[in-house]
């Protein structure tokens, strides 16, 4: 029997989605083991967080207001309290870049091991295997984690977002753990850009880029049209990001983000590797490209051999005439 | 300012697609590949240059020590940052399967112990673990305050503080922390501006990317001190607690490549054929 801790993250007030991704992996975990969850709403707006978060089978939901923006100096020792106060055999939280900040930290704290990024999950006679990908998504490796708590991450795109069961957990608020670090780190901003499209890593279509579009107007008047045609979310590679064609936050790949939507277009997009890693989950993955032996072909459902600048204007209109 | 740079050798990322299982599954093998300097810590390694540095005349300010765990072949991969202009460095040795982020994590606490640095910069991960988590655990062991995935850093006039841009899933995320301190680098610190010392004149740019090392500096490096240490002199007895029983490769896609002749095509493959429009 296994009990899991599922750490929430928190978002303008709210719970954010991605958290629902660790919710369900905690649904598995005690299901396996005959355990329960608990969720831990830590931040600003954690009592709201805590009413999103009560239909979804939690034993309990602790609350622990935190005023200001995020650091983890201030919450993992918090974290690490909860963890302690109860029999958990499993911290998690999801692996956004505030999963993969906090929960090492929370880790090093509880003297705990920690598998990040996994893809999936099994119990096997008791034990707990952990399937992540590692070499940029070239090897999948199957682990377990040897301390008595363990702490994991799991990354969205494997894992999808728990249901709604129903019901209301009881909440119980927590307080604050203080922490010597955190009197030397104070959180300055967070700068974000605001888009009325889906969010990358959640969004069911996704259009990116590549270099090839050339510029940041191009972006704007080739590929936009298509990816508000499709709903789609808007991403990137590396080398387009990087070119100053798209913000940062927009790039696809082994340093940027991981997605596995249902259709992925990989407009004038060769395909290194480090962006393959980034998008090779996605169910069906269309490119359009000039050169028809580029390694994009190596994940590619369909290929349209041509030039971007022709076909994705008339994929556009192709798609909206069909759409009626 | 004195930086520690802890580095590791990984195979080569640019030949990933060539990273092997082993016919039993048991170990992941990179026979015929090449070591090659984790690319985050070779970020690391120069963003902790230009932080100790003047970038217009060159004048050094302050010490880059770099560390690597593992075999006697990790002093090939620590010649690489002494050549790029690092000053010395450190072998924790070790087999690589006496290690995981935990064990690294309290070799380094130890070693910081020892060398009292104002900085440890690091790569956010390394390519092959992918696991994106020592800087962390290191961070809390120590009990300092951290940034993670920095894409940009500004070091105060008196080297006392650091303000750091942190790359988040939602935007960019600033950080004003007290040094000593951990910060690990994601890819775009090494962009021509994206590191700041307050010696360094505003109107200086870096060349984008990591720095290549000099002839001069391929020779400098040879002569250049690298301390061995084992772990057990800096008392970490402990095992890896993360345990792998398996490797495997990941499932093939679906099908082989359908290559398509008009956008007429696509578009009634994608309705009617893969049904995701």
């Amino acid at each position: 029997m296994t009990d899991v801790l599922v750490v929430a993250e928190l978002l303008e007030g709210g719970m954010r989605r991605s958290t629902l991704s660790a919710v369900n992996f905690a649904k598995q975990v005690a299901e396996g083991t005959g355990g329960s969850f608990d969720i831990l709403a830590i931040g600003e707006g954690a009592e709201n967080a805590a009413s999103q978060l009560s239909g979804f089978g939690a034993r309990k939901i602790f609350t622990a207001e935190v005023e200001g923006g995020y650091v983890a100096e201030k919450y993992a020792p918090t974290v690490a309290e909860v963890a302690k106060s109860g029999d958990y055999g499993v911290v998690t939280a999801t692996a956004t870049t505030y999963g993969k900040d906090l929960a090492p930290r929370v880790a090093a704290r509880l003297e705990a091991g920690v598998a990040s990024d996994i893809a999936s999950v099994a119990v096997d006679g008791g034990k707990i295997v952990y399937r992540r990908p590692m070499y940029a998504g070239n090897v999948f490796g199957y682990c377990t984690v040897e301390t008595p708590i363990q702490v994991v991450t799991v990354r969205q795109t494997e894992f999808e977002a728990a249901a709604e069961s129903g019901g209301s957990s009881d909440t119980e608020s927590v307080s604050i753990a203080e922490d010597g670090a955190a009197a030397r780190v104070e959180f300055v901003s967070l700068e974000s850009q605001k888009s009325e499209r889906p969010e990358l890593t959640e969004a069911e279509i996704v259009v990116s880029g590549g270099r090839a579009l050339k510029s940041a107007e191009n972006f704007k008047s080739v590929l936009e049209p298509l990816v508000d045609t499709l709903g789609a979310a808007m991403g990137a590679s590396r080398a387009a990001a990087d070119a100053g064609y798209v913000p940062n936050d927009l790039q696809v790949g082994q340093t940027g983000k991981v997605v596995a939507p249902k259709l992925y277009l990989a407009i004038g997009i060769s395909g290194a590797i480090q962006h393959l890693a980034g998008m090779k989950g996605s169910k069906v993955i269309v490119a359009i490209n000039k050169d028809k032996e580029a390694p994009i072909a190596s994940v590619a459902d369909y290929f349209l051999v041509g030039d971007l600048f022709q076909v994705v204007p008339e994929l556009t209109s192709e798609i909206q005439k069909a759409k009626g | 300012m004195k930086i520690l740079v802890p580095v590791k050798r990984v195979a080569d990322p640019d030949n990933a697609n060539k990273v092997k299982v082993s016919p039993d599954g048991q170990r992941v093998t990179s026979d015929g590949l090449e070591w090659k300097l984790n690319p985050f810590d070779e970020y690391a390694v120069e963003a902790a240059l230009r932080i100790n540095e003047n970038g217009a005349s060159g004048e050094k300010l302050g010490e880059v020590v770099v560390v690597s765990l593992g075999p006697d072949d990790v002093q090939t991969t620590l010649r690489q940052p002494l050549a790029m202009g690092a000053d010395r460095g450190v072998q924790i040795k070790a087999t690589d399967d006496q290690l995981d982020s935990s064990v690294v994590a309290k070799a380094l606490k130890a070693l910081v112990d020892a060398e009292k640095p104002d900085l440890v910069l690091m790569g956010k991960q390394a390519v092959d673990g992918d696991s994106n988590t020592a800087g962390q655990m290191l961070a809390e062991l120590l009990g300092w305050p951290m940034a993670t995935f920095a894409m940009a850093i500004e070091a105060d006039a008196s080297g006392k503080t650091l303000t750091v841009g942190r790359e988040v899933d939602t935007g960019v995320l600033t950080l004003k922390v007290t040094l000593p301190a951990v910060v690990t680098v994601d890819l775009r610190i090494v962009s021509p501006a994206a590191v700041k010392n307050g010696k360094t004149p505003d109107t200086h740019k870096y060349n984008e990317g990591a720095r290549y090392a000099s002839l001069k500096g391929i020779m400098a490096a040879k002569k250049k001190p690298i301390d061995v240490k084992s772990l057990a002199d800096l008392g970490v007895t402990s095992a890896p607690v993360v345990k792998y029983s398996k490797f495997e490769l990941p499932p093939a896609r679906s099908g082989q490549v359908k290559y398509v002749e008009s956008v007429q095509e696509l578009v009634t493959k994608l309705r009617t054929e893969a049904k995701v429009l």
